[in-house]
């Protein structure tokens, strides 16, 4: 069995500026945070981010010190590692909006739904997914939308696959193996995204030898894990 | 008297109907959650996927690896239920949410509606908004009938939609509207308004086909 356990600092030394990066977290809820942390100290530039959210950004207090760092993608954005961000939602870090405004980054907003069946699109072999949501709004001229087709008098967005060169997620435990159970409200994008990344690195919390963790517990098989990262308790 | 959010609120969660599994939006709508029936037992949906979602935990109910979709730490009921995106809007998109209570910027005749963007100004993002109005089996609005004195129902939404003939009902202090195919029509008023008062609150006919009753308030 090939040892698949590196540190958090391979792992960043794989991720090249420009590179294409799921990032596994809702809310920083189940984000990789080591390999964040990582990222931001080689000073990665220039990514796409595919996440949920542009996680949590900085608190700052009434003189503008920092009392609470970013969370989850929240620490690439506020090092401006990143060129483009595929997301639903931006509204709880501020960061993005204002780097979005004076045009450093570009964001590109999806349908939570949508974004989902994207990703498992890109993992799964299909060439897109099909459905009324985003029907009449903007999501029409999205650079993802492929098309608007009418079926049976009904009308619906075919939105692209989405694919990445990276995945990095955070698991709950994770066997030496590669398999991966995320507890709680932690599991959200992460299998998904596991299926459609060219490199998929793990971070786990608490890592168990093989055959420890219960095959019925399993979420994300190993076929799907190039790399583990052991992380600790967040 | 109750205040405004606790009588939508309050007003909402008569619709609700035992067993139905219900997603309710940040803001106010959260409120409704307050005012369930008795008899009514009811499945908290959240996007972030959970079904059974219970309040807020604070102390040392706070489980880290417990969220709403707002990032919070929230508890659940026994007998919840934990599952990625994939089938969190599996449920959204296949219309298995009975319910969902959302706010609006503005709402049309037709039931179209703009939630989630005022260009220059605010985008935060659709999250699961597009897909909740899309998908669920009926769409409520809960919000203040006006903003500041300025109508948020119209003829025809100005902002961008973030769905399009979708909502069902709206619910305001003011009183109860239904979207039908003669657009809004009037089901009740809050004691003490008006079919004028409301008439004139509103950027757009209201019709009166039928009885009016009157909008039941929380006990104080």
């Amino acid at each position: 069995m090939r040892d698949k356990i590196i540190t958090a600092k391979e792992a960043a030394a794989m991720i090249n500026d420009g590179s294409s990066v799921m990032v596994g977290g809702f809310m920083a809820n189940g984000a990789p945070e080591g390999i964040m942390d990582a990222l931001v100290e080689k000073d990665v530039k220039e990514l796409t981010v595919i996440c949920n959210d542009g996680g949590f950004g900085p608190a700052f207090d009434e003189n503008g010190v920092e009392v609470k760092g970013p969370s989850g993608a929240g620490k690439l954005i506020k090092n401006h590692s990143v060129k483009k961000l595929i997301a639903t939602h931006i509204g709880l870090n501020k960061q993005v909006a204002e780097q979005m405004n004076k045009g450093e980054m570009i964001v590109n907003l999806i349908p939570q739904g949508s974004l989902a069946e994207m990703v498992r699109a890109g993992g799964n072999g299909l060439g897109g997914v099909l459905t009324p949501t985003g029907v009449g709004t903007e999501i029409e001229d999205s650079e993802l939308t492929l098309q608007k087709m009418t079926i049976a008098d009904k009308d619906y967005l075919l939105m692209a696959p989405v694919k990445a060169d990276f995945a990095v997620l955070g698991g709950t435990v994770v066997d030496k193996k590669g398999n991966v159970y995320y507890r709680g409200t932690t599991k959200n994008f992460q299998t998904l995204m596991a299926t459609a990344a060219d490199t998929v690195i793990v971070e786990a919390e608490k890592i168990v030898e093989v055959g420890e963790l219960d095959p019925d517990m399993v979420m994300t098989p190993y076929i799907f894990v190039d790399y583990i990262v052991v992380g600790g308790d967040k | 008297m109750a205040d405004v959010k606790q009588i939508i609120a309050h007003r909402v969660a008569q619709e609700l109907q035992d067993g139905y599994v219900v997603n309710l939006g940040i803001g106010l709508p959260t409120l409704v959650a307050n005012y369930v029936p008795e008899g009514i037992d009811i499945s908290l949906q959240s996007e972030n996927g959970i079904i059974g979602m219970a309040g807020v935990a604070k102390g040392a109910d706070i489980d880290k690896d417990i969220v709403n979709s707002g990032g919070v730490n929230v508890n659940v009921y026994p007998g919840a239920t934990f599952f990625d995106s994939a089938v969190s809007f599996g449920i959204i998109r296949g219309g298995h949410v009975d319910m969902t209570v959302l706010g609006a910027l503005q709402v049309d005749q037709e039931g179209n509606i703009a939630s989630h963007i005022i260009p220059g100004k605010m985008a935060p993002g659709m999250g699961g908004a597009m897909d909740l109005i899309t998908g669920a089996k009926k769409v409520i609005v809960a919000m203040q009938h006006t903003q500041k004195g300025a109508p948020k129902l119209f003829e025809k939404i100005s902002l961008p939609a973030t769905g399009l003939k979708a909502v069902n009902m709206i619910v305001t202090e003011m009183g109860v509207i239904e979207i039908t195919d003669k657009g809004f029509e009037l089901r009740e008023l809050a004691p003490g308004v008006t079919v004028e008062d409301i008439q004139a609150a509103t950027a757009a006919p209201v019709h009166v086909t039928g009885e009016i009753k009157e909008m039941c308030m929380p006990e104080e």
